[in-house]
């Protein structure tokens, strides 16, 4: 569903174009600007984007849809990524997901219905020595456990 | 001033070391005391972080690991002067853990202030790039070729051999690109070398340029480690404001310029033909080979692709030589490897040894055996496609070909281990669950296979037609390992059949039907 961006969203994305165009590859670094800046990237930014890099909408399109970073909708203030691979799952990962589920009440890729926190998985944070990780926006933790994992989600919300 | 070290690695910072750190210098300032906070990498004893150091007349005392609330009762045993306390673990450098280590391209790691450059220098730092400013590009190359130096991501392909086709490959650009797309779980070498001594890489880095004729380099870092990316960004930075990089490097004439470029949180991109597309903007679909990105790479130019910790150890075999590097090290795998103990261990951290040292030495020498006390049931060795080890293998040396004779893989030299409690049928799944993920989908035996893998998985454990889906998971391992175009589809099998074929109880399976 593409929807129309406010004036102000187009500059925004207009700026972020303006300061990567001319890099060799710009497509990514423009992309990581749009979402830096706007917590995603609006399918109705991809005509600007096109546009200024001498792409095809289905080429930013395809790009976009490749990577995992990238996201299409609005995210909630906060990030919560959760490790889901092997290091992670030998200390405990599932429960710990199982956990994190039913705490927020949400599943993955969903946001919370206070727009606090979105849930994301994520395959190895390299703190695998201090497994199980998670990933808070930047702020990563180690040997989370189901009492560790409320403080964070709770100091997130105090944050916010 | 006295000294006092608080790691600033992300590890570190994940247990709490920003908290620490603060509360030192708060306590300082209480009492009146001046110190010298020094924010440094991590020794990689990660167990022990936040592994806070004291420099004294004697050397660095360590005390760890310490939270916020042991720091007034450090400060009332006289920590800044060595004094004792139940977390006073004596001389760093006499920690048995660290003193049976082989530390080349770690050297530094740990010990220095990673964003100073002075630090960097002071310890050997940029002494590399001086001997290599005096040579030829074919010099180096022979140097780095006569090294033994094999890509330390996992391909292990000689450093040297890939360096001589770029340079002997002419072109008007050539670009040096680095791999720093880790995404194996179980590894963290890669994030230790750029966030806790950044200058090592781009010193690499430079080395390869001037040695091949590269004047633009590339660092393709994972989305997935913000806290290197600042420190490499800003260790660029430095680096051009000294005239380590820029258009007249030392003032030899010769040019190099470095840029970090994030990835976008697709496995795949570590390949390196995936990588490049990513770099050049488009989705990350692996290439045909040939052409070589030796030959063909980044914009269809000449390009070196290489590991964080290949291009690191660049500067130690420049500064010592090639013979000091290929002394160490057993048959054909010369030098050291940077091993990441990680998963169900009690000891996790970063052990650097030449090398032979075998599984068993690692698990439980240096890892202390498992977290949970329960015996270790199995190893999983290079990341996520690697193969998985049982008991019966820990003696096998860490080298190359030995791995290879037991149809397992170095890697990038993560281990982890799983207790008793692992359901080997279960990470079997998943490692054609992650396949199915990650898949460029570019060639069919991983796109397709990876998602029909899931299902025969989960048919074997439901017991549905059981002896009949058992050889349908080992004929669709064979296809993807022989029809996939890149080690993605193509060593997804190597978990997959070693886990059953190791652990056939977990599948249903007596040890005796199994002699596959």
């Amino acid at each position: 569903m593409t929807t129309v961006l406010s004036s102000h969203e187009s500059a925004q994305i207009d700026a972020q174009i303006q300061v990567h165009r001319d890099k060799p590859g710009a497509l990514l670094p423009v992309l990581h600007a749009i979402q830096d800046t706007l917590g995603y990237v609006p399918e109705a930014a991809y005509p600007q984007i096109a546009h200024a890099l001498a792409l095809s909408v289905a080429e930013v399109h395809g790009v976009v849809t490749f990577y995992h970073h990238f996201r299409t909708h609005p995210v909630g203030k906060h990030v919560l990524q959760v490790c889901r691979a092997e290091s992670c799952q030998a200390m405990g990962a599932e429960k710990l997901e199982a956990h994190i589920k039913s705490t927020l009440g949400i599943d993955y890729h969903q946001t919370t219905a206070d727009g606090a926190i979105t849930l994301e998985p994520v395959y190895c944070l390299g703190n695998c020595a201090c497994s199980p990780a998670v990933l808070m926006d930047e702020e990563l933790y180690g040997r989370v456990d189901s009492q560790k994992i409320v403080e964070i989600i709770h100091e997130a919300r105090v944050a916010s | 001033m006295i000294k006092v070290f608080v790691p600033r690695d992300s590890t570190a910072l994940s247990l709490g070391a920003d908290r620490t750190a603060k509360a030192i210098a708060a306590e300082a300032q209480k009492r009146g005391i001046e110190i010298e906070l020094v924010r440094n990498g991590s020794r990689g004893l990660f167990w022990l972080e936040p592994f806070v150091e004291v420099a004294t007349d004697k050397g660095r005392v360590a005390y760890a690991p310490v939270q916020p609330k042991d720091v007034p009762s450090l400060f009332d045993a006289d920590f800044l002067h060595a004094g004792a306390h139940p977390l006073n673990l004596g001389l760093t450098e006499s920690l048995n853990w660290l003193k049976k280590q082989q530390r080349l391209t770690f050297a530094r790691i740990g010990i220095t202030d990673p964003v100073s450059l002075d630090d960097y220098i002071a310890h050997d730092g940029y002494k590399g790039l001086a001997n290599a400013l005096k040579m030829s590009g074919a010099d180096i190359v022979k140097t780095v070729t006569d090294s033994g130096l094999r890509g330390r991501g996992g391909a292990a392909f000689p450093t040297g051999i890939k360096w001589n086709t770029v340079l002997n490959s002419p072109a008007d650009q050539k670009y040096i690109v680095c791999n720093a797309d880790e995404g194996d779980s179980g590894t963290y070498s890669d994030r230790m070398v750029m966030e806790d001594d950044p200058y090592v890489l781009i010193e690499g880095m430079t080395i390869a340029g001037v040695a091949v004729g590269a004047t633009q380099g590339y660092i393709y870092l994972r989305s997935e480690y913000p806290h290197a990316l600042k420190v490499l960004n800003e260790a660029i930075e430095k680096a051009n404001q000294a005239g380590y990089l820029g258009d007249n490097i030392c003032g030899s004439g010769k040019a190099f310029h470095l840029e970090v470029r994030r990835a976008a949180g697709a496995y795949v991109c570590g390949e390196e033909t995936s990588l490049l597309e990513s770099l050049e903007g488009k989705r990350g679909l692996v290439r045909f080979k040939p052409p070589l990105p030796a030959i063909e790479g980044l914009f269809g130019k000449p390009t070196v692709v290489n590991n964080v910790i290949s291009l690191a150890t660049i500067p130690i075999i420049l500064d010592k030589g090639a013979q000091f590097y290929a002394d160490y090290g057993m048959g054909r795998s010369r030098g050291t490897l940077p091993i990441q103990l990680a998963g169900n261990l009690k000891q996790g951290g970063l052990v650097e040894l030449a090398f032979g040292a075998t599984l068993r030495e690692l698990l439980y020498d240096f890892g202390g055996g498992s977290a949970s006390g329960k015996p270790i049931r199995a190893v999983q060795v290079g990341g996520p496609l690697g193969a998985y080890l049982p008991e019966s293998q820990f003696d096998t040396p860490l080298d190359y070909e030995e791995f290879s004779k037991l149809w397992a893989v170095l890697g990038h030299g993560g281990i982890v281990a799983f207790d008793d409690t692992v359901d080997m049928a279960k990470m079997a799944r998943y490692a054609f669950e992650f396949c199915a993920i990650e898949s460029c989908g570019k060639c069919t035996p991983c796109r397709i296979g990876s998602t029909r893998g899931v299902e025969v998985m989960d048919k074997i454990t439901s017991g549905k037609d059981h002896a009949k889906n058992i050889q349908l998971v080992r004929d669709l391992s064979d296809t993807m390992l022989n029809g996939s175009l890149c080690a993605l589809g193509g060593m997804t099998p190597y978990p997959v059949l070693s886990a059953l074929n190791h652990f056939p109880e977990d599948f249903g399976l007596n040890k005796k039907e199994v002699a596959a």
